[in-house]
């Protein structure tokens, strides 16, 4: 309920057509030539100081690489890439590695600041633990900049650090899990990604252990004309837990950014990881000038009997988002999940959805979508639910809500459902609704401003997802949403 | 409290002239009831009284504590102190009408520079006049107005008119789609914030409401225009009587 009076009052206070994020920081760094070659990735690889066979598998991806084209499939438009036109390494000079918060470079940690992300630890005041801690990893363009409680997780045993870090530190686990999920091979943007990923977190949880806190990632862009390449490796050992959440922004720029990332999830028997994005790239200004291309792969694998992998997502910003969060459903009775708002204002065009691939006995699967699709935008789900031959009793149930503002806008739905096994049950739900002249006139009529009665309906029709977020980031993602959609009226 | 001078009104889409000339004024503490065939233009009245942009204006003007609301946005109407109970309340998918009736009271307090409600004191006025209502806990929690049984939905409309407190109630057919039992708790509802600061319009068609809701004044409102006006026995004489013959004098 107070979420909503929150809302409003966030979206009033501030002006239409102003992406609050969209401020630059001015700090000297360090990048690599521009343009994509081998040399290039041996700079990346020298840079982190990577053991030989990673570089190794940079190159392998690189030249593999080269022999593909780019995906046309999804219901986007843009003009064509070139890669040789991007900065593919940037670095705040100062930020080589810092061991504490106190080398971090003021500016830096000020940029955090401004956009409220805590790098602080909070001080535990005379025994009162801090209600809602959550530890962060910072990445800031090409390199993690800071992470937090590094030293409380440890007690329990939980690694959370860069995945450069864990390159050096954990060298066996990286070699072990990395591309295991998404292979190098897998899509144009994943075998980019693998040959010039730049950082990205890395936590692995031990068997049994239900990981004490929250953990998230913070990726900024900052640099002009520079891709952000990030490389996510999550690991669920035997009957652990853990819930992560990542959150994205950049300044506002003419230019069109790139931004491809790849995420593994591992799940091990009985293991459960939650994985929750709150994206707000920047989108690009109403006339669709400028804004992130956000073509990203994440993959979950329940490895393990038993485990459970959940996906929830509030996709806001990004002039394009080409995503699809998707679950293999491996070990016998596990289970995928995946939660999704994705909201399109202006001139952005989204292609997103999941695909859960059943393979293991007894595994079940929940897609719920929630797109809105405001001013002139294209809001397309896309999704896939196959069920392997030996996948016996296999469930899944979909249910995709499409909500349109205004004329000039569009949702599209894609399912595609695959069944092998005579055993299985799926279940697919669609709807699409307009928030119609009555709805309007009846909030107002009760007193609610345009505006407000907006945030309200938004608020109703995302309420299924908005509950699958922790709660410290459900306000936050309620609010986000509201300003996505401001200017949507009248 | 209410005046309504000459207006007349059309359909903004296509120009078809609904209300022509109609004059109507309620002083506060009155009860009015207007009354009328189908197609007489009595829901439309209700509409432009409320802020509708399906209509226009074409001529003569509401004063409402004698200024002029004509230009005034539906949300400002309200909060000045103007509801409108719905014949078909609207349904609002995933929000708990705890939540809408929160969101209201709180717009209007805000857009007349009042604090909002504190949890507990919002609570208390909701416990007080649901049970008035019949309103149950559960019915609160769930979504508004969606499967809501016709009584209820009434009985919805009363109370968030019972909550805003508001200073001109116009009740458009709220007798709609209601069986006696729920018929008198709706009419009780509304009997209890009859007081000398409130005016009421009964927007209605058929004379049973009027058992409940006596009114001070009864107008017949024919072809977009107000073409009787008399007291509570009026009502009576057109149920025995029907509309035919003022169906014929508007012509």
């Amino acid at each position: 309920m107070p979420a909503v009076q929150e809302t409003i009052d966030r979206v009033r206070s501030i002006d239409v057509d102003q992406y609050k994020y969209g401020f630059f920081t001015d700090i000297e760094s360090d990048k690599a030539p521009k343009g994509l070659n081998e040399d290039i990735i041996r700079f990346i690889s020298a840079k982190k100081e990577e053991p030989e066979w990673m570089l190794e598998w940079r190159l392998d991806a690189y030249r593999r690489w080269l022999t593909m084209t780019e995906p046309t499939w999804a219901r986007v438009e843009y003009p064509p890439i070139d890669f040789n036109d991007i900065y593919y390494y940037s670095a705040p000079k100062t930020a080589a590695g810092p061991k504490s918060l106190d080398e971090v470079d003021p500016e830096l940690l000020a940029t955090y600041e401004k956009l409220g992300i805590p790098l602080r630890e909070q001080e535990i005041l005379a025994g009162v633990e801090p209600k809602n801690r959550v530890a962060v990893d910072a990445v800031f363009d090409s390199v993690s900049v800071v992470t937090t409680f590094k030293e409380e997780l440890k007690k329990a045993g939980v690694i959370f650090c860069s995945i450069s870090e864990a390159m050096r530190e954990h060298p066996e686990l990286v070699r072990k899990y990395l591309g295991t999920v998404v292979p190098v091979t897998d899509n144009f943007y994943a075998t980019l990604n693998s040959a010039v990923f730049t950082d990205g977190s890395f936590v692995y949880v031990p068997e049994g252990v239900r990981c004490p806190m929250e953990l998230s990632t913070y990726f900024r862009i900052n640099e002009q004309n520079t891709g952000q390449f990030e490389r996510t490796l999550i690991i669920a050992d035997k009957g652990a837990y853990v819930s992560y959440l990542e959150g994205c922004t950049a300044p506002q720029r003419d230019e069109n950014q790139l931004h491809a990332a790849v995420v593994e999830l591992i799940a091990l028997d009985d293991a459960e990881i939650k994985y929750s994005t709150v994206q707000n790239w920047y989108p690009g200004d109403s006339e669709g000038k400028g804004g992130i291309y956000n073509f990203v792969t994440k993959r979950g694998d329940c490895r393990g009997k038993n485990s459970k992998i959940s996906w929830t997502q509030v996709e806001t910003g990004s002039a394009i988002t080409w995503k699809y969060p998707s679950c293999i459903l491996r070990g016998d009775n596990s289970r995928g999940e995946f939660y999704s708002i994705a909201v399109s204002n202006g001139c952005q065009q989204i292609d997103s959805g999941t695909k859960m691939m059943h393979l293991g006995k007894n595994t079940s699967s929940r897609i719920i979508s929630k797109g809105i699709s405001a001013g002139r935008s294209q809001n397309t789900y896309r999704g896939l639910v196959s069920a392997h031959r030996k996948a016996s009793n296999a469930r899944n149930f979909t249910q995709c809500d499409s909500l349109l503002i205004g004329q000039d806008c569009g949702a599209h739905t894609v399912p595609y459902i695959e069944s092998k096994n005579a055993t299985a049950v799926f279940e697919h739900e669609a709807t699409t609704s307009k928030i119609s002249d009555d709805q309007m006139f009846y909030c107002q009529q009760r007193g609610l401003s345009g505006e407000e009665a907006v945030a309200l309906i938004v608020n109703g029709f995302v309420k299924d997802v908005i509950q699958q977020l922790p709660m410290e980031f459900a306000v936050e993602a309620q609010k986000l949403i509201s300003i996505s959609l401001e200017g949507s009226v009248g | 409290m209410l005046e309504i001078k000459n207006l007349h009104a059309r359909i903004a889409e296509d120009g078809t002239e609904i209300l022509r000339g109609v004059d109507l004024t309620v002083k506060p503490g009155e009860v009015h009831a207007i009354m009328g065939p189908n197609g007489s233009g009595k829901s439309t009245l209700s509409y432009i009284l409320a802020g509708k942009e399906d209509y226009e204006v074409t001529e003569g003007d509401i004063l409402f504590n004698g200024e002029s609301i004509l230009e005034m946005a539906p949300e400002e109407r309200a909060s000045a102190g103007v509801f409108l109970a719905f014949q078909y309340p609207i349904e609002i998918p995933g929000v708990a009408t705890m939540t809408f009736l929160k969101s209201a009271m709180n717009a209007q307090r805000k857009a007349r520079g009042e604090e909002e409600l504190s949890t507990p004191e919002f609570m208390r006025r909701v416990k007080d006049k649901a049970g008035e209502l019949q309103v149950t806990m559960d019915m609160l929690k769930r979504p508004l107005n969606v499967g809501f049984s016709g009584g209820e939905k009434k009985r919805a409309e009363i109370l968030q008119m019972a909550l805003l407190e508001p200073s001109l109630c116009v009740l458009d057919e709220t007798d709609s789609g209601l069986d006696i039992d729920a018929l008198r708790v709706v009419a009780e509802g509304v009997n209890k914030l009859r007081s000398p600061e409130r005016s009421t319009v009964v927007i209605t068609h058929y004379q049973r409401l009027l058992d409940h809701i006596v009114p001070d004044v009864v107008h017949v409102l024919s072809k977009g225009r107000i073409v009787k006006t008399g007291g509570k026995e009026l009502a009576l004489e057109l149920e025995k009587n029907g509309y035919a013959e003022f169906v014929g004098a508007a012509a």
